[in-house]
């Protein structure tokens, strides 16, 4: 596969490491009430869809971005590629305008 | 018995002879040979064994389909099995041997099996070797593996280079038949970047096999003149002799080209096979098409081929395979076989046509609809049996079959990503369908254009469009004519009441398995594919899959797409593993990290031990030491009485600077270190999310905004991305910046109480290192030797008076070369990593064994660490109901009753009255060592409660081996509990 790096343009999947389902940068609150049990869910509970998914790549072997990679998982077709670290910065404002 | 079956013309080249042996004996052939086509011209028919049966089979097609002539190349350590004569390319020298058969190919005693072939049906293992269940792996499998198999290998080393390399490319076409060579011409005209890849070493496909392929100039004489002109344009790159065996994501694809497997032994330092990895913007398959068999009885004996395959020995490779050949055929495209043989002079006793209106044949008789019925000739054809349409039966005399049943768009590359065929009733075969790999089309005879006309212009027709979705403007290559009429062809699948009638060759399905398949409900072709072994062949079925479909289709009576279809997937042919494997062989496997002192070490005899990809000391051996516990104990001794002096440069270094790296530092480890001073290093551990232990290491605080970060060895890159995880992901806000800096330090501990004085010999005058300026846990950056920047760290992981020390890189080596000179007078020691872990268990510091990913903070004693003040990776997690229980493991020492008792590291542990089992279970053993301080056996390992047990006795059990031991639990710090050594 090759992946189109915001920054770096496209680069092969081999450089890459792959962790898994972007709802990870969703760590939940550590001291709201329910908090280990949004943890648990947080760590043990994953969507596996056949078709659309975020997913976090880490470039490894490059410039070392953390990257969300929306990707169909049945085609392999990557449909978006942004920086993790813009995707929880807007998370993060997103929770604070609540 | 040799007969000379080489006819006139051919793409051959009669002035380089070349010798070559096959079985033992002597032949010759010539330039632009096969192994194949050389055999028939020296009237060699049999060239192997059947799989199951070890019927005496000889080439079926001349092609990489082939299922039959598969044959090992060469010997020694460059034997190569299972090749496929038809593609082997011939040079001097070569050396071929027959294979699955014993003693000799013309005597084969496993031949036998053949006479049982009523017993060895379909699904016969699976039937048969049931019962007594014991007996499968003592006796029914390691006979069967002996039976099976193809080739062999010697087992010896490869002596040759394999490499691996990346292309890129407009337009990648695969296949320099007519429409290949249309497409290339095309696109090399207009400029755009162009790959053309063939597997055959003569570009052209059927061109070249053909007579009369194209009207105003031969097909061999057009591709000459197009070869000459793509080679002379610098934006294509020709590849012969290159199999694109893969289409994998995003337009790459995988291909291996044989650099020097037409070469007795490769160029010097030139590989035999490269891997490419093509990055292609637009890929056209043009793989042309495969011809189908058709079955009757007896239809794979040696002599009987496929119509275009005897056409082509004829044409490209002036070669025959006897010099009477009968043609079976369902097409008119069959007759040309007949027309060609004749004009060689071959004699064709008739043409057998299953269709009642058949178009006669000048020079020959057509029977018409007429079958074969059956065949005669152990070793090779005499006979066939032809069913004629009046319904007598004659026999006509020959010795060799064409046979066709039409051909099969080569649909390989068109599947490799869930490409779907789909049925084609005007060419009764299957075409690609939906679902092609992304940037792949498809042209010529692959897309179901099956005349040479067609071929040429859709391939020049699929360049321009191709070129002009990458908005390249191109206008079709100007094209010879071909006047080839669509191929009349009504279908035939297998003669009616064949039973040993060969559909897959290779594995010896016939249409018998098919049926008794039906008969057993196994009618799905995914079940009937794994049920009779059809298509799992090293061919992957190309010549037989179609036909299994089609006998299933009549059983079930449904229509063949109603039955199924069928799906290749990569690779297209067989790799071989040393291709795929490249450069990344031997000690090149995976790359080998030395650390600055490596070459040092070497010096003082060190044995090394892998730790990673790292090569690490691991004891050194003085003069007289014959055993490792000697030097150990004595390294141990050493540095505990004077100094020793250990590389620790595998440790990952982390440097973590900016305004929020204090914070950061806080989200990452369990304990605190936003209050740490400058000048102050602090023992940090790391939880995962679940709340078990995931490293542990050292911060050093060396500015307001700079720390460094130490890791295990081999957590080193693992923990590095999950720093990066969380400073990226979890805190984006954060002003701190992370960089792995292990490899730009070399890093050195200086343990045991004369540690100071030795380090005060090379530290720079300035910096006073007393014990109330650098305490324990102080750190700061020096400089040493006269100026040279240098990082020292206060810690210890031996428990003795230790520092570490850091200085760039490159001289690491100077520094250890320096501080062994400086130690001279201490009698200063280098240890290895053996000292190093007896030291750390005496010590009571947990390490790998006791972080095993099954263990909390609490089971490792260092519950209280984690803050509950402060938010960290893992801290909520780790306080779950289960990781707390009262009982929970603790991590303790243990000490054997018995002085002389041996402690068994991963043995576990049992009350001392109780049964011995695994619920009763207690604990285990982590890490274990004999003390040479203690003059003992210690280790270190988790029991239940085990806090609250000091004093107890356990029995620690080893069942395997069976050991064992009365052990008392101890405190973890078997050394200097109280921590005044350190401090000192």
């Amino acid at each position: 596969m090759i992946i189109n790096h915001p920054l770096l343009g496209p680069r092969d999947a081999q450089e890459f490491t792959y962790l898994g389902d972007a709802t990870l940068i969703n760590r939940p609150d550590w001291q709201s009430d329910n908090a280990a049990q949004a943890f648990h869910d947080y760590l043990y509970l994953r969507d596996n869809p056949a078709g659309e998914h975020r997913e976090l790549w880490f470039h490894e072997q490059g410039d070392r971005s953390w990257l969300v990679v929306t990707r169909n998982t049945v085609t392999h077709e990557i449909l978006s590629v942004e920086m993790a670290r813009d995707v929880a910065k807007a998370a993060a404002a997103e929770r604070s305008a609540q | 018995m040799t007969r000379n079956n080489r006819l006139k013309g051919g793409l051959i080249n009669r002035d380089t002879s070349l010798n070559f042996t096959f079985d033992g004996n002597s032949y010759s052939g010539f330039e632009g040979d096969t192994l194949a086509s050389a055999l028939l011209a020296n009237g060699v028919r049999l060239m192997g064994r059947s799989f199951k049966y070890h019927r005496p089979r000889g080439p079926l097609t001349a092609g990489s389909e082939e299922p039959n002539a598969l044959v090992e190349l060469r010997s020694g350590g460059r034997q190569e099995p299972n090749t496929r004569a038809t593609v082997a390319e011939l040079y001097d020298g070569l050396d071929a041997k027959s294979q699955n058969r014993w003693p000799s190919l013309e005597r084969d005693v496993m031949a036998i099996n053949d006479r049982f072939s009523n017993f060895l049906t379909a699904g016969f293992y699976y039937k048969t070797f049931m019962w007594p269940k014991a007996f499968w792996e003592k006796l029914y499998e390691p006979i069967i593996r002996k039976a099976a198999g193809l080739g062999s290998l010697t087992g010896e080393d490869d002596p040759d280079l394999y490499d691996k390399g990346f292309l890129h490319c407009d337009l990648l076409v695969i296949g320099a038949g007519p429409a290949g060579l249309a497409a290339a011409l095309t696109a090399g005209r207009a400029g755009a970047q162009v790959i053309l890849a063939d597997e055959d070493f003569h570009l052209g496909g059927r061109l070249i096999a053909e007579t009369g392929a194209l009207t105003d100039i031969s097909g061999a004489d057009w591709v000459t003149q197009a070869q000459a002109e793509l080679a002379s344009m610098d934006n294509v790159r020709l590849m012969p002799r290159t199999t694109v065996f893969g289409a994998y994501d995003h337009g790459i694809y995988g291909a291996v080209e044989r650099n020097a497997d037409h070469l007795a032994v490769p160029t010097e330092g030139k590989p035999r096979q490269t891997v490419w990895r093509i990055y292609s913007k637009r890929a056209l398959v043009a793989t042309g098409a495969i011809e189908r068999p058709i079955a009757f009885e007896n239809n794979d004996r040696p002599g009987i081929m496929l119509a275009g395959a005897v056409r082509a020995y004829a044409n490209r490779w002036a070669a025959t395979p006897a010099q009477s050949v009968v043609v079976f055929a369902n097409n008119d495209d069959a007759h040309q076989t007949a027309r060609d043989l004749m004009a060689q002079g071959i004699k064709v006793p008739a043409i057998v046509d299953t269709r009642a209106d058949a178009p006669d044949v000048e020079g020959t008789e057509v029977l018409k609809g007429a079958e074969i019925i059956n065949t005669s000739g152990r070793l090779g054809l005499t006979s066939v049996q032809v069913q004629l349409a009046e319904g007598y039966t004659r026999d006509l005399y020959c010795e060799a079959l064409a046979m066709s049943g039409g051909w099969n768009p080569n649909l390989g590359l068109t599947c490799h990503q869930r490409g779907r065929p789909i049925w084609n009733a005007d060419i009764h075969a299957f075409v690609p369908g939906d679902g092609l790999p992304v940037g792949q089309i498809v042209a010529g005879a692959a897309n179901g254009e099956m005349t040479t006309d067609a071929a040429l212009k859709s391939g020049a027709a699929a360049a321009v469009s191709a070129l002009d979705d990458l908005g390249i403007p191109a206008t079709q290559a100007e094209l010879p004519t071909a006047k080839d009429a669509p191929v009349s062809l009504s279908p035939f699948w297998h003669v009616k009441g064949a039973k040993r009638a060969w559909l897959d060759y290779q594995n010896d399905v016939t249409v018998k398995d098919v049926k008794l398949a039906h008969q057993e409900n196994f009618i799905s072709v995914e079940h009937l594919k794994r049920y009779t072994t059809l298509g799992m062949a090293t061919d992957q079925g190309k010549t037989s899959n179609i036909g299994a479909l089609a006998v299933m289709a009549e059983l079930t009576g449904k229509s063949i797409p109603e039955t199924g279809s069928t799906i290749f997937r990569p690779p297209y042919t067989p790799v071989s593993m040393g291709a795929l494997a490249g450069r990344a062989v031997g000690r090149d496997f995976h790359p080998t990290r030395l650390t600055p002192s490596h070459k040092w070490a070497e010096e003082q005899d060190a044995v090394f031990v892998e730790v990673g990809n790292w090569m690490r000391a691991q004891w050194f051996p003085r003069k007289g030491e014959i055993h490792w516990r000697q030097s150990v104990d004595r390294e141990v001794l050493q540095t505990r009485s004077s100094v020793g002096v250990c590389d620790v440069t595998t440790l990952g270094k982390i440097d973590v600077q900016g305004a929020n790296a204090a914070a950061f530092l806080n989200k990452i480890y369990a304990n605190g270190f936003a209050k740490l001073p400058v000048g102050k290093v602090r023992y940090g551990l790391m939880l995962r999310e679940d709340g078990v232990a995931y490293d542990d290491g050292t911060a050093a605080r060396l500015a307001e905004d700079h720390f460094v970060v130490t890791t295990t060895t081999a957590n080193a890159v693992l923990v590095y991305r999950n720093m990066e995880f969380v400073r990226q992901c979890l805190c984006p806000e954060m002003d701190v910046q992370l960089i792995s800096t292990t490899e730009a330090w070399a890093q050195y501990a200086v343990a045991g109480p004369n540690s100071r004085k030795l380090l005060q010999k090379i530290v720079d005058p300035e910096f006073d290192l007393s014990n109330e300026v650098f305490p324990f846990m102080a750190c700061g950056e020096i400089t040493v030797c006269g100026g040279l920047r240098a990082r020292l760290f206060r810690i210890s992981f031996s428990g003795e008076l230790a520092y570490e020390i850091a200085v760039p890189t490159r001289y690491g080596d100077a520094l250890m070369r320096k501080l062994m000179e400086a130690g001279e007078e201490f009698d200063a020691v280098p240890y290895g990593t053996e000292a190093l872990g007896v030291m750390r268990i005496e010590k009571g510091h947990a390490a790998g064994n006791e972080l095993n990913g099954t263990t909390s903070a609490l089971n490792l004693g260092l519950g209280r660490m984690v803050s509950t003040k402060k938010d960290c990776i893992g801290n909520v997690l780790s306080r779950r109901e289960g990781m707390n229980t009262p009982d929970a493991l603790a991590l303790v020492g243990l000490k054997p009753v018995d002085a002389k008792d041996a402690v068994p590291a991963g043995g576990h542990l049992m009350n001392k009255d109780g049964p011995i089992d695994a619920a009763h279970d207690q604990g285990y053993v982590t890490s274990a060592a004999y003390s040479p301080i203690l003059n003992s056996s210690i280790g270190l390992g988790f029991v239940k409660g085990g806090f609250d047990r000091k004093g107890e006795h356990l029995r620690l059990v080893n069942p395997l081996e069976g050991q064992e031991v009365l052990v008392e639990i101890v405190s973890a710090h078997f050394v200097d509990p109280e921590g005044e050594k350190l401090r000192a």
